[in-house]
């Protein structure tokens, strides 16, 4: 950043001294350049869009079509009988409730966790910039150097951990869970943006005499909309994407919509039936899609500011 | 690191009445009790849980966490099973070729689509879509493309091409670029995102300077704006390195490990120790490996970052 800034900072002297042409050049539409660019694009966003209409459209057909065996193909008639299916009477084993307990269970996690999560780490972040006390910078470091620490070195003994406070296996466990692992990501968003309001509107409400959640609540929170969106979007789509917390922390009666997913794609019973399992794929990340294309922008804001460094 | 904090602690100390020592615990005693949460997720999971990981793996526990200490029989035992030893293998194969292909295919797309080019938005919501899916959606849809009889292969022998091969997903030797194709589905286009950053990072004048002296734009790429955004190809590094090292529910889709073992991971190892093999000494001298392996991806990442700072900037 700082590099960039002196950078800008030396361009009048340059830029007096190269004389550039202003304005579009005229070119034509088909130059070598511009195939080549084109056509690479085009065949990597084939490799990115063929799984998703793969997806659809094997939802949209019916077995005996699927057993023709093209995949290519678009369905002959359309049928959202494999979707009902998925959502009402998918089998797990001998459980046939299809996917509908599973997104619930994904709803009942998401909701809470992510409210949780958002409002423990917009007070750390808050915290560690205004109100900086001894320690809290190693804190904060190791907080930071922890989301680097695999999941797996943490899960037995936070499994008797939860066991210990009477959670384990239920909803409240993978809340805490996630608002646990959520924290580094999520301090440090709240961190930098914090850092970067104007000093003097916190100062001025200290000489005013506010205190700590006063100026939280009455300063702070309404100038952060931007950056409560991006955490939104950011733990919104990674709690309901997550498999390994659901399945260890939730319990068989809550399990996540793509634990459960998992279970009837995967389960070794019967014959496969190939248009229910991708229409519970889909089912399943419909919810994430959405949010990707509702949010445009901003999940792209949220995901760069995952890589940005504090 | 506190030259920021300066003024302000110095600030809130005019407030507060400066004086006695033992105010050292109770200034900005709010803030203290705010951030007790992270207090105690740091000390107890973060170091806790670490510790006690590390401390177990060294113990004969088998169903329960109450063995004896051993020292480093659960390692010896660890890297004399052959199923560990093909997860690391798998890890290690799986992760250099898709470290190199995601930082690769990142970069020449967001080059690509840094060139002023039509619908650079349709282009970069297409790149991107598969990252907001989970890996479980992600291993599904590609375990039924790369079906052998209904899938791609299925296809295009009923279309007439007949010797056409494409069972990586059920062959021992390949089940690997079966992973690959469906990682690299789901993770290049966040590594394009952050490589396209860094790019529009790059100040215009440094293309002005290459153009005039007659450099060519691949060379210019390559020698000068690569280097330039060593920041991010760091953090793409890291951030994809330490995903690598956690990979673990793609598996359990696509492959579920098989077939036999040649698609198993160090993280599957690990959680079937721990939750169904019975012998959890196994499983967190597992774990233990895996924070062994994340350390040495981020100390030299660390020492980059926070330890040459004086001479940066």
């Amino acid at each position: 950043m700082s590099q960039t800034a002196t950078m800008a900072g030396s361009t009048p002297a340059t830029a007096g001294t190269v004389v550039e042409a202003r304005g579009p050049k005229p070119k034509p539409f088909f130059t070598p350049r511009k195939i080549i660019i084109y056509s690479v694009l085009v065949f990597f966003s084939l490799y990115y869009l063929f799984p998703l209409y793969v997806m659809v459209m094997t939802s949209l057909k019916t077995m005996p079509e699927i057993r023709f065996g093209n995949i290519f193909a678009l369905p002959q008639a359309p049928t959202f009988d494999a979707w009902i299916k998925a959502w009402t009477s998918a089998c797990t084993g001998l459980n046939c409730q299809g996917l509908s307990p599973g997104f619930w269970n994904s709803v009942k996690i998401t909701i809470p966790s992510t409210i949780v999560s958002i409002f423990i780490a917009a007070v750390n972040g808050y915290a560690l910039v205004n109100w900086r006390f001894r320690g809290s910078e190693i804190f904060f470091a190791i907080l930071i150097f922890g989301s680097f620490i695999p999941y797996q070195v943490m899960l037995y003994p936070l499994v008797m951990i939860t066991r210990e406070m009477g959670i384990f296996g239920s909803l409240q466990a993978v809340i805490l869970i996630h608002t646990v692992f959520g924290m580094p990501i999520l301090t440090l968003l709240f961190r930098n943006y914090f850092a970067s309001l104007p000093q003097e509107l916190f100062k001025a409400a200290r000489v005013d005499g506010a205190g700590f959640w006063r100026i939280f609540f009455e300063i702070m929170l309404p100038m952060s909309l931007p950056i409560f969106v991006v955490a939104l979007i950011l733990q919104v789509t990674g709690i309901w994407n997550d498999f390994l917390f659901g399945v260890v922390f939730a319990g068989t009666q809550n399990y996540p919509m793509t634990v459960q997913l998992n279970n009837i794609v995967n389960s070794v019973q019967g014959t496969p039936d190939y248009s229910v399992n991708m229409a519970a794929t889909v089912l399943t990340g419909l919810v994430p899609l959405t949010v990707y294309f509702v949010s445009g922008k901003w999940f792209v804001r949220g995901v760069a500011a995952g890589a940005v460094k504090g | 690191m506190a030259d920021t904090a300066v003024p302000l602690e110095a600030g809130t100390e005019t407030v507060n009445r400066p004086g006695l020592l033992k105010r050292i615990l109770l200034h900005n005693l709010p803030a203290k009790i705010a951030a007790v949460p992270m207090m105690l997720t740091v000390l107890v999971v973060f170091v806790g849980c670490t510790i006690w990981t590390i401390y177990y793996s060294m113990t004969n526990s088998k169903l329960l966490p109450t063995g004896k200490f051993i020292g480093f029989d659960q390692y010896e035992r660890l890297f004399a099973t052959s199923r560990w030893n093909v997860s690391v293998t798998n890890l290690i194969a799986y992760g250099v070729m898709s470290l190199v292909f995601t930082l690769v295919i990142g970069f020449v797309l967001a080059v690509l689509i840094d060139q002023k080019i039509r619908f650079e938005s349709a282009f970069r919501t297409v790149m991107l879509y598969p990252f907001a899916l989970s890996f479980i959606v992600t291993g599904l849809v590609w375990q039924w493309i790369m079906n052998p009889t209904l899938g791609l292969q299925g296809t295009l022998r009923n279309l007439g091409w007949t010797n056409f091969t494409f069972d990586w997903i059920a062959n021992p030797r390949m089940v690997l670029f079966a992973l690959l194709i469906a990682g690299l589905w789901h993770g290049t286009g966040f590594c394009m995102v952050l490589m396209l950053a860094g790019l529009r990072g790059v100040d215009e004048e440094i293309w002005k300077a290459a153009r005039v002296d007659g450099i060519p734009t691949w060379r210019t790429y390559i020698s000068i704006v690569l280097p330039m955004m060593r920041g991010v190809l760091v953090t793409a590094v890291v951030i994809i390195g330490s995903g690598i090292v956690r990979l673990y529910d793609l598996v359990v889709a696509l492959t579920n490990g098989g077939p036999g073992i040649s698609s198993e991971v160090p993280a599957k190892y690990v959680f079937n120790y721990m939750f169904s093999g019975g012998n959890i000494g196994q499983g967190l001298a597992g774990a233990t490996m895996m924070l062994l392996t994340v350390l040495i991806i981020m100390i030299p990442w660390a020492y980059l970052e926070y330890g040459g700072k004086g001479k940066r900037t």
